[in-house]
């Protein structure tokens, strides 16, 4: 069972192209073996900075046979078509099997595809795996014919068989494919032949190169988590800088290095921001006093003098940075402590959207927003009304120039040090919360009008100049945004009436309100089934009634769900199906709806009155509790049916053969569907035999 | 003057003059600045015309770059509103232009066993010249020394072949090599001579009237008019009849047109740092001068440099 290797070895690749890159190559070789009818046992693919790496273990060593039949003429077509069939297969007419089709008898050829041999297979293979792999962004070189990521430096590309190797040969470009690589750039740069993947990966080992990008985070991952340790701090977990880093190195090296002291005071949001986005660093808080003391930084390499030289360069570059993200600070704070008014007329100037006008009338539109949430919150208007004019300052502040991804952190400190009070500093750090699905929402009223004007303005925005999100296209991050709307209503518990809370107009543009809603209603959609609701509760409750107030829908939708999930649930779910089939397939027969209220004077029959009189029963218990929004409570009430409702399709047959009688009693199957879909359409259900089968 | 990698460099000027030295002896014609004002020294019409085109080039030289926001009046350790870069551009790109390049900074005294040097992705784009291309900025112990960049795209023509252009921050580069932590501490020319000069000593009253020119001073109603005039100029350059009528020749005035469009460039650079361009009309500006520069590198490729046939 022979086992393929291949390596494409690179200037450096983009950090996070390698992956990716590597996993489909892989699934490229592997889809081509596949389709050749190549059997294998194990695919891997590994990275680094240089390499990707594919090797196929298992192979089998010829394609296996396939038989491809193929028809030719009817058995009563004449001789002469049957022979130019049998010479355009190459067979005797002898040869030629006879099968019975729908359409009567035909010859059929059954052609025996020739076996290859898998290294035979394995050049095209590869090749076209190579030629197909597509990158984010690829370029040419010198005089090259191919387009690659960064250069393509060599290909090594070996087949190994129990007894032997065999290079795969292949010219990609002006490369012509090897058994040699190299080791690491600089520690181990000579060339060496491999004959497998174990002799690879061993000699690539001993050459300083870890292939495997996952062995790579790890030893970064333990080492910086007990350097970090033996000096009594913790490394902040960043899986996005770990992934990162290890594929910056072909040999990782953990070094540890200082701040220094005169900026240690530095916000630690600016202190893990700069160091992260600029260099790379880990940083190492201790969690005594919540300061960020000490970084970890990544070297590719080890150094005759333990790193000495690379920690001190490092902290010469940081300290370099560090000192210009103090200028900015300080010079913001200057600006914040006068009241932040230049930066107030600067959001005049800086263009929100050319149809939107500037973040100033976005900060009035925010505000106009606010106000309306007020009373839900039961905030005082003036404190509302500060908090949102100092909310987007910092974005003309230096620092957030320098790094947006701190704006509404730099906001925080900037409003502390203008004397607002820590409800509005923190208002104004939490109005961009949440940034998705699963991110923390914030943690006080306050915020939470800001964050919901803020979000409700965006969509407000972007629907009245029709700029909506199409497919993956969402630039303006508005399935963000309304997923934002979502959560923060939701987890607030107040009803608010979308309707009411949605601007008519923005700039002179209309709103379209109901495309909003809608919208806002698919989000919810999903985002209730990847918590685990069931779509078609989902969907029952939403199609029933209107559902502006999104926390009453949730409430439903609870109701409804836990239910459903009770046997009672779903017997009443049987009866009113039954009813209700009833019911439609009459009143399409006679071309009438019947929606009058049934009455007792035309029952003859005592269990079509008793379930008349259970629905009387039921009926203002019923009102009562959707008065007090009681959603459980109603549906516990229409239990009370089920044995009425039994007993009914047991003993009484609908269609008697008075007239008054059968309309009658179709009035009454009427009543039961109305008194079952008081907030939810039933019929959207799905059925209960179709849910076992689920 | 042969180069000793075992003997450090001992000044600014020092490290210009190995770099020279080992371009030079590496095939490359050493050229001088370009005597006008740049933001980079990739605007050197050696580098942006002649990456453009298919005629073999291989050049270095140092150009000296003026960036009017980053002036710090001179205090920051590293940022400087005018500094200089080493600048290598070799056409087509060489297969091994990275080794090269290290081979460089060994010659300029980088120990390559007690150093971390990496290729940081880095995706070169310029909007302004209408260029793109795709490299790496190298990293030395987690400091950016150089850009290395394969030209793709310059005024919107492909390159074919490929430029690899090699960018020096030279002041960075040299603080580190001489171990200075403040530019302005950083020896200029040799420390032992009898007029010992450091950088503070050339450059740190000039720091500090460019800021204060750039920030608050800079008339930009004159910088404004300046910028509508050497756009006009580069555009009438171009358009005048390609036949000269004093020799009779074909002559095609790219070099004097662009020289115009970094003209336009610097200007509107200046009227960024005095703050009176908002965001939409910074990709305004940005999108005319881009204009100006595929303007002559259209000219130029129809000259005999540009690889025109006569």
């Amino acid at each position: 069972m022979p086992d393929l290797l291949l390596e494409l070895f690179s200037e450096e690749m983009p950090a996070d192209a390698q992956v990716p890159a590597s996993d489909n190559l892989k699934k490229y070789i592997t889809d081509g073996f596949i389709n050749e009818s190549v059997s294998y046992a194990n695919a891997a693919s590994f990275s680094t900075p240089q390499r990707l790496c594919v090797v196929i273990e298992g192979l089998a060593a010829i394609s296996e046979k396939k038989v491809e039949s193929k028809r030719g003429p009817k058995v009563d077509a004449p001789r002469r078509a049957v022979e130019g069939f049998a010479s355009s297969v190459n067979l005797k007419i002898g040869d030629l099997k006879i099968k019975e089709e729908e359409k009567g008898k035909y010859y059929f050829a059954e052609l025996h595809q020739p076996v290859s041999r898998v290294e035979d297979l394995a050049s095209k293979i590869v090749k076209d795996a190579i030629l197909n792999l597509g990158w984010r962004k690829s370029m040419r070189w010198g005089n090259s014919q191919i387009k690659w990521v960064r250069p393509l430096r060599s290909i090594l590309c070996v087949m190994t068989f129990e007894d032997r190797s065999e290079i795969v040969s292949m010219n990609i470009g002006d490369i012509k494919a090897s058994n040699e690589t190299c080791g690491h750039r600089f520690m181990c740069p000579d060339k060496f032949t491999v004959d497998s993947f174990e002799c690879y990966q061993d000699k690539l080992r001993k050459s300083y190169v870890i292939l495997d990008p996952i062995e790579r985070a790890e030893i970064i991952w333990t080492d910086a988590s007990n350097l970090a340790f033996s000096h009594g701090l913790r490394v902040i977990k960043d899986d996005n800088l770990l992934n990162e880093v290890s594929a910056l190195v072909e040999w990782p090296s953990v070094l540890m290095g200082e701040i220094s002291n005169k900026y240690l005071d530095l916000p630690s949001e600016l202190l893990q921001t700069s160091m992260k986005v600029h260099q790379k660093f880990f940083s190492l808080v201790n969690d005594k006093n919540k300061k960020i003391e000490k970084f970890i930084t990544v070297a590719n390499v080890i150094c005759d003098d333990n790193g000495q030289t690379i920690i001190k360069g490092n902290q010469k570059v940081l300290d370099a940075r560090l000192a210009d993200g103090k200028f900015f600070f300080e010079n913001d704070l200057k600006i914040a402590k006068e009241g932040g008014s230049s930066w107030m007329a600067n959001l005049n100037d800086v263009v929100f959207h050319g149809k939107l006008g500037s973040l100033s009338d976005r900060v009035v539109r925010i505000n106009r927003l606010a106000l309306k949430l007020a009373p839900y919150f039961e905030i005082e208007n003036e404190k509302i009304c500060k908090a949102v004019n100092f909310s987007k300052t910092d974005l003309c502040s230096q620092m957030v120039y320098e790094f947006p991804e701190l704006q509404g952190v730099m906001g925080k400190y900037y409003a502390e040090a203008a004397g607002y009070d820590n409800e509005i500093a923190l208002a104004i750090l939490e109005h961009y919360q949440p940034q998705g699905p699963s991110d923390k929402l914030p943690s006080q009223p306050l915020s939470v009008i800001l964050a919901l004007a803020d979000k409700i303005d965006l969509l407000s925005c972007f629907w009245s100049i029709d700029e909506k999100p199409t497919g993956s296209k969402d630039p303006y991050a508005l399935r963000r945004a309304a997923i934002g709307v979502i959560r923060l209503i939701l987890n607030s518990g107040v009803n608010i009436n979308l309707q009411e809370i949605l601007s008519d107009k923005v700039v002179n543009f209309d709103v379209p309100k109901d495309e909003i809603i809608h919208f806002l209603h698919e989000r919810l959609k999903v985002l209730f089934r990847d918590r685990g609701d069931r779509y078609d509760v989902i969907e029952a409750c939403l199609n029933a009634s209107e559902s502006n107030d999104l926390v009453l829908l949730e409430e439903k939708i609870n109701a409804l769900g836990s239910f459903l999930s009770t046997d009672n649930g779903i017997k009443l779910l049987k009866g009113f199906k039954r009813a209700n089939n009833i019911l439609v397939a009459e009143e399409k027969k006679d071309g009438v709806i019947y929606e009058l209220d049934p009455e007792l004077k035309y029952m003859k029959n005592s269990y079509e009155k008793n379930l008349f009189k259970a629905i009387n029963k039921i009926q203002p218990e019923i009102k009562k509790e959707l008065k007090k929004k009681n959603f459980e409570a109603v549906l516990l009430k229409t239990t009370k049916l089920l044995g009425p409702i039994d007993d009914f399709f047991i003993e009484v047959k609908v269609n008697d053969e008075s007239q008054i009688t059968r309309r009658n009693r179709l009035c009454l199957l009427n009543s039961v569907k109305n008194i079952c879909s008081t907030f939810c359409d039933l019929t959207l259900i799905q059925d209960i035999t179709s849910q076992i089968d689920n | 003057m042969k180069i000793d990698k075992n003997e450090k460099p001992r000044s600014f000027q020092d490290i210009i003059m190995r770099l020279n030295q080992y371009w030079s002896s590496n095939g490359c014609a050493i050229l001088q600045p370009y005597d006008m004002e740049v933001g980079a020294g990739t605007f050197h019409p050696a580098t942006t015309l002649r990456a453009l085109g298919p005629k073999p080039w291989s050049v270095a030289y140092v150009q000296s770059c003026r960036r009017p926001t980053d002036g710090r009046y001179g205090e920051n350790p590293n940022r400087l509103q005018h500094y200089y870069q080493y600048q290598v551009l070799i056409k087509p790109s060489p297969e091994q232009l990275q080794e090269l390049y290290l081979g460089s900074l060994e010659a300029i005294g980088i120990n390559m066993n007690v150093h971390d040097i990496r290729f940081v992705e880095d995706d070169w784009e310029s909007p302004t010249l209408g260029a793109w291309g795709l490299g790496w900025e190298v990293w030395c112990d987690g400091m950016e020394v150089s850009q290395f960049t394969y030209f793709q795209q310059i005024g919107g023509h492909d390159c074919n072949p490929v430029s690899g252009e090699l960018t020096y921050g030279l002041e960075r580069l040299a603080m580190y090599v001489l171990g200075s932590d403040h530019v302005m501490d950083m020896p200029f020319n040799d420390p032992d001579s009898p007029t010992k000069l450091k950088y503070r000593d050339i450059f740190f009253q000039t720091e500090q009237e460019y800021s204060r020119w750039n920030f608050d001073i800079a008339d930009t109603e004159v910088l404004l008019k300046n910028f509508l005039d050497a756009e006009k100029q580069c555009v009438n350059i171009l358009n005048q009849e390609e036949l000269d009528k004093t020799t009779g020749k074909k002559i095609i005035m790219v070099h004097p047109a662009y020289d115009q469009c970094i003209k336009a460039s610097h200007f509107f650079n200046l009227l960024d740092a005095r703050g009176v361009i908002s965001v939409t009309e910074r990709q305004a500006y940005i999108a005319r001068v881009r204009k100006l520069t595929k303007l002559c590198a259209d000219s130029f490729l129809s000259t005999e440099a540009g690889g025109a046939a006569e």
